[in-house]
């Protein structure tokens, strides 16, 4: 069973009190005794009733990596931000924003998706997989042995977009020939150029048989 | 010296970092936790040239989470940028960038303002906000319409031997023009930086391939010294050149940080990519090549313009291959930089010698054409035995041995030399060739070695890894020199704290940190031997230094394996609770003496379809002498890396400036265009893996650069090959074809 952890921040905002409640209890304002000017002056500006409005947060239930969060999220937040800045999980990487280079590549109930281009709020109830869930405890996925052993990176910072796509690649039946990986992983930029490395690593965790 | 064993350099070990990649655990520049840090968003000027005429920031400071909007108004001052000298990079001539600092623009997309608040989202709202009205001034951005103003750079001075323009004298000789785009670095990893100020002390995360540099910037910039300035890169996400200096997003996190009294985090966004963090200069170039009936080159002028900002001059070796490539006696090169309303381009892989052999490796094949000559017979009919440009030997040379192999693995003896007469269906079939010269030097270097009381060996170089792995061969380099087990090594690096280590750039630090690694190794080893044949009673105090081998964490007699003492031991004996050896290193007299120089050969099979244009690379063999092979799988990994930059350069990369507004239109990776996976042809990457006697005690040579060299050429050549279509200005897009 996935543990009930909250998310950040801790305690959902809700809809149902009024703003001036929510911007009494949010941690900004409790935090104003202790912060330098700026931060004083952006608080007092935020008692504007109009600009509360901004504050104004969705609930959000989504399962992490077998962690189930109870999160406040803003409408405006990408999957990717909520991930990197809120969650931590730092492993799912930012290359563009724009859904061009696929480093930010998540499953989401099961399928390949940039998570730059979701708002986090379009994932409620659904199940999250990251670069940081696939390993099961200390025992790598077979797709992350194989980009090591093919030394299927260089740099690195499309791994996690380039494996969790290359999983998905084999659970969708993309995986059939050389070609076929090729074109269904051509989502994914690597600018160190090592896609070679990684189409073998990926025909070697097809051929192997093994469950990803 | 002791006979060591058989030892693992060479070995195709797995990266030692490779499980913090795969697992998302290796932590880039915007990843560090750092405890309440701000969100910073730049806000960058949309006109090419002029001042700020207007600048409102009230609305974004009252938006919701704001601490702050940072503008030339209210910015904390960089003492450096008040003195001329402390605003050179003494990298490049000039004043750098002034971030923040007056009302006035020097190009498009120089920030103007850097809005902070609580999270993300906030402040890239607040960024919104921000209005600016700019006093236009005209701009001038095309190099082609700015070549008069072009000047000697003042780091890359002509040159010529023998006879100026002796190739019109030569009986078959030929005047052609070349011309390569901006290229971009594009990194995956967007730059970024969080900056934290502690007092007066200053730490920056981010992402360089020189710690020890980025701190001296930063040092130089905001009068701080050494100690009070640390930076913080462990891993890079790629960079290619990109990360050789302090660039804006660092200094605007480092004065929005100083202004709201937070560590403030910053990251670029893609389309700030294109110009905030230097590019590849464009080129115009014009080659003369002038030869004898059997090919001997009489003469070679190689004249080449790049771009530069107004602000600073950038200089790269765009003519340097042609210099040292043939033998030839007479030989002239002009290079020119023009000052343009753009900002400072920098290194980007290859630098120069990349843009500049395209325009001489192309030449050469439109010169065995005219000569009826097979193009790598004419190559080595103008093979040269010395250095041409100083007349010094080469470190090593096995170029010839390049194309012997390169030739037979492609199958270069069937190849129909007439253009266009191969086809397969729609698709004309063409083959070329190219070869590549860039420098292998060594700089000096420092590494210090801890030998730990549990056997375990701890290098700290404050070296980069943006993609190499660098981490991986110098475990490999210190095992074979200490005799510790690689897996008890741990090479710390990325950090401007460690012992200094120049640049990860130019191919060099296999040779330069590379070696410095050994000899600190092998210093600690020479410790450990003395500590065991001097200790009193020592199975081995009569044993000659020479008949002790060591492997596996321990001294072994040669003649008997059986005597055997552990540096656990050692150390314990002696009431060590460590050992630690550290060693400077340059090389010596013999390395000015001598030439250094990687080589390739690089043959090419593309497809062009005959109706649309459309060029495949099919087929790729790459032969490359860069000295000893370190690592057999890293090494592989870097030449396929060139080859696909190669194929990017060739095919599809260009970054369009609209002269009219001064900006990059095609600032996005879906407009800018680089290979995929899809783009990748079948690749054989083969080494010579002879070791060079005088760079490095290792007998590494240069190698992240040299398979690129030339490689866009042997493109070109094939296109023309298979098409009959000569393309001289790159990239080789299906426009220029059809």
């Amino acid at each position: 069973m996935a543990d009930e952890k909250p998310g950040t921040p801790p305690e959902n905002a809700g809809h149902d009190g009024n703003r001036r409640d929510f911007l009494k209890k949010s941690t900004l304002l409790t935090a104003v005794a202790l912060t330098p000017g700026p931060v004083v002056h952006a608080a007092e500006a935020a008692w504007d009733e109009k600009v509360a409005a901004a504050f104004e947060k969705v609930p959000l239930k989504l399962e992490v990596n077998g962690v189930k969060h109870k999160l406040s999220v803003e409408p405006r937040t990408t999957l990717l931000d909520l991930l990197r800045e809120q969650l931590h999980l730092t492993g799912t990487k930012k290359g563009c924003d724009y859904g061009q280079c696929g480093a930010c590549t998540v499953h989401v109930d099961g399928e390949r998706v940039n998570s730059c281009l979701r708002l986090a709020v379009m994932e409620d109830g659904k199940k999250v997989t990251t670069i940081e869930g696939l390993a099961n405890g200390d025992k790598l996925h077979p797709m992350q042995e194989a980009f090591v052993k093919h030394d299927g990176f260089q740099c690195g910072y499309c791994t996690p977009g380039q494996i969790m796509s290359a999983v998905a690649c084999i659970r969708e039946g993309h995986a059939g020939s050389e070609g076929e990986i090729k074109e269904y992983m051509s989502g994914n930029i690597c600018r160190c150029g090592a896609y070679s490395n990684i189409v073998a690593a990926i025909q070697d965790v097809k051929n192997g048989g093994q469950k990803v | 010296m002791p006979k060591q064993p058989k030892g693992v350099v060479g070995d195709p070990m797995h990266r030692v970092d490779g499980r913090l990649k795969v697992t998302g655990a290796a932590r880039y520049a915007a990843e560090h936790p750092v405890a309440g840090v701000k969100h910073g968003v730049l806000v960058t000027s949309t006109v090419a040239r002029g001042r700020i005429k207007q600048l409102d920031t009230a609305a974004a400071e009252k938006a919701p989470g704001v601490l702050a909007v940072v503008t030339y108004r209210n910015s904390p001052k960089v003492p450096g940028y008040s003195d001329a000298k402390a605003s050179n990079n003494p990298r490049v001539e000039g004043q750098e960038i002034k971030i923040f600092y007056d009302d006035q623009i020097h190009f498009y997309n120089q920030p103007v303002a850097l809005a902070i608040a609580e999270t993300l989202e906030q402040a890239r709202y607040a960024a919104s906000l921000v209005r600016v009205a700019y006093e236009q001034q005209p701009h001038q951005t095309d190099l082609a319409a700015n070549l008069s103003k072009g000047t000697e750079p003042k780091k890359e001075k002509d040159y010529s031997r023998g006879q100026a323009y002796a190739y019109r004298t030569a009986p078959t000789h030929l005047e052609q023009e070349y011309g390569t785009p901006i290229q971009v670095h594009n990194p995956l990893e967007m730059h970024a930086a969080i900056a934290l100020w502690e007092g007066n002390k200053l730490t920056v995360y981010n992402k360089t391939q020189a710690p020890k540099l980025a701190q001296q910037d930063l040092m130089r910039m905001f009068q701080l010294p050494e100690e009070n300035v640390l930076v913080h890169s462990p891993f890079v996400g790629g960079a290619f050149g990109g990360s050789s200096r302090i660039w804006p997003q660092e200094t605007a996190a480092i004065l929005g940080a100083k202004h709201v009294g937070h560590p403030v985090k910053l990251m670029l966004r893609r389309e700030q990519e294109f110009n905030l963090v230097g590019y590849r200069p464009r080129s115009m170039q014009k080659m003369g090549l002038g030869a004898s009936a059997d090919g001997a080159l009489v003469g070679v002028t190689h004249e080449a313009f790049g771009n530069s900002s107004q602000y600073e001059q950038f200089a790269e070796r765009i003519v340097h291959p042609t210099k040292s490539a043939y033998r030839t006696p007479n030989m002239n090169t002009v290079y020119k930089v023009v000052p343009l309303d753009v900002s400072t381009p920098c290194w980007t892989r290859g630098p120069g010698e990349s843009s500049g052999s395209f325009a001489l490796e192309s030449a050469m094949d439109e010169l065995a054409y005219a000569l009826k000559m097979d193009p790598v017979a004419l190559r080595l009919r103008n093979y040269a035995e010395t250095d041409p440009e100083n007349d010094k030997p080469w470190a090593s040379k096995h170029l010839r041995e390049c194309y012997e192999r390169g030739a037979a693995s492609f199958g270069w003896s069937k190849r129909n030399p007439a253009p266009r007469s191969t086809r397969q269906g729609d698709w004309l079939v063409g083959q070329g060739m190219s070869s590549g010269i860039y420098k292998s030097e060594r700089q000096e270097a420092t590494a210090k070695a801890r030998l730990m009381a549990d056997g375990t060996l701890l290098i700290q170089s404050a070296t980069a890894d943006t993609g190499p792995g660098t981490g991986t061969i110098m475990t490999q380099i210190a095992a074979d020199a200490s005799g510790v087990a690689p897996e008890k090594i741990r090479f710390e690096l990325g950090d401007s704290a460690l012992p200094p280590a120049p640049i990860q750039a130019g191919s060099h630090t296999a040779t330069s940190v590379g070696s410095v690694v050994h000899d600190v190794c092998v210093a600690l080893r020479e410790q450990l031997q003395n500590l065991a044949r001097n200790q009193i009673g020592s199975a081995f105090s009569q044993v000659p230094p020479t008949d002790l081998v060591a492997l596996n964490g321990e001294l072994q007699l040669a003649q008997d394996s059986s005597k055997r003492l552990s540096y656990v031991d050692i150390l314990k004996q002696q009431n060590l609770p460590m050992l630690e050896v550290t060693r400077q290193s340059k090389g010596g007299p013999e390395l000015k003496e001598h030439s250094g120089k990687s080589f390739c050969a690089n043959f090419v099979e593309v497809h062009v379809h005959a109706l649309t244009g459309e060029v495949r690379v099919r087929r790729v063999v790459s032969v490359v002498d860069a000295g000893r092979v370190l690592n057999h799988t890293t090494a592989r990994s870097q030449v396929l890396g060139a080859v696909v930059w190669g194929i990017g350069q060739a095919l599809m990369e260009q970054a369009v400036i609209d002269h009219r507004y001064g900006n990059f239109i095609n600032h996005d990776l879906a407009e800018y265009h680089v290979p995929v996976n899809a783009d990748m042809p079948e690749i054989d990457v083969q080494f010579i893996d002879k070791p060079d006697p005088i760079i490095s005690p290792t007998g590494a040579k240069g190698l992240g650069e040299i398979g690129l060299v030339g490689f866009a050429a042997a493109v070109a050549n094939a296109v023309y090959h298979a098409t009959g279509t000569r393309v001289r200005e790159l990239p080789i897009t299906p426009d220029k074809l059809v």
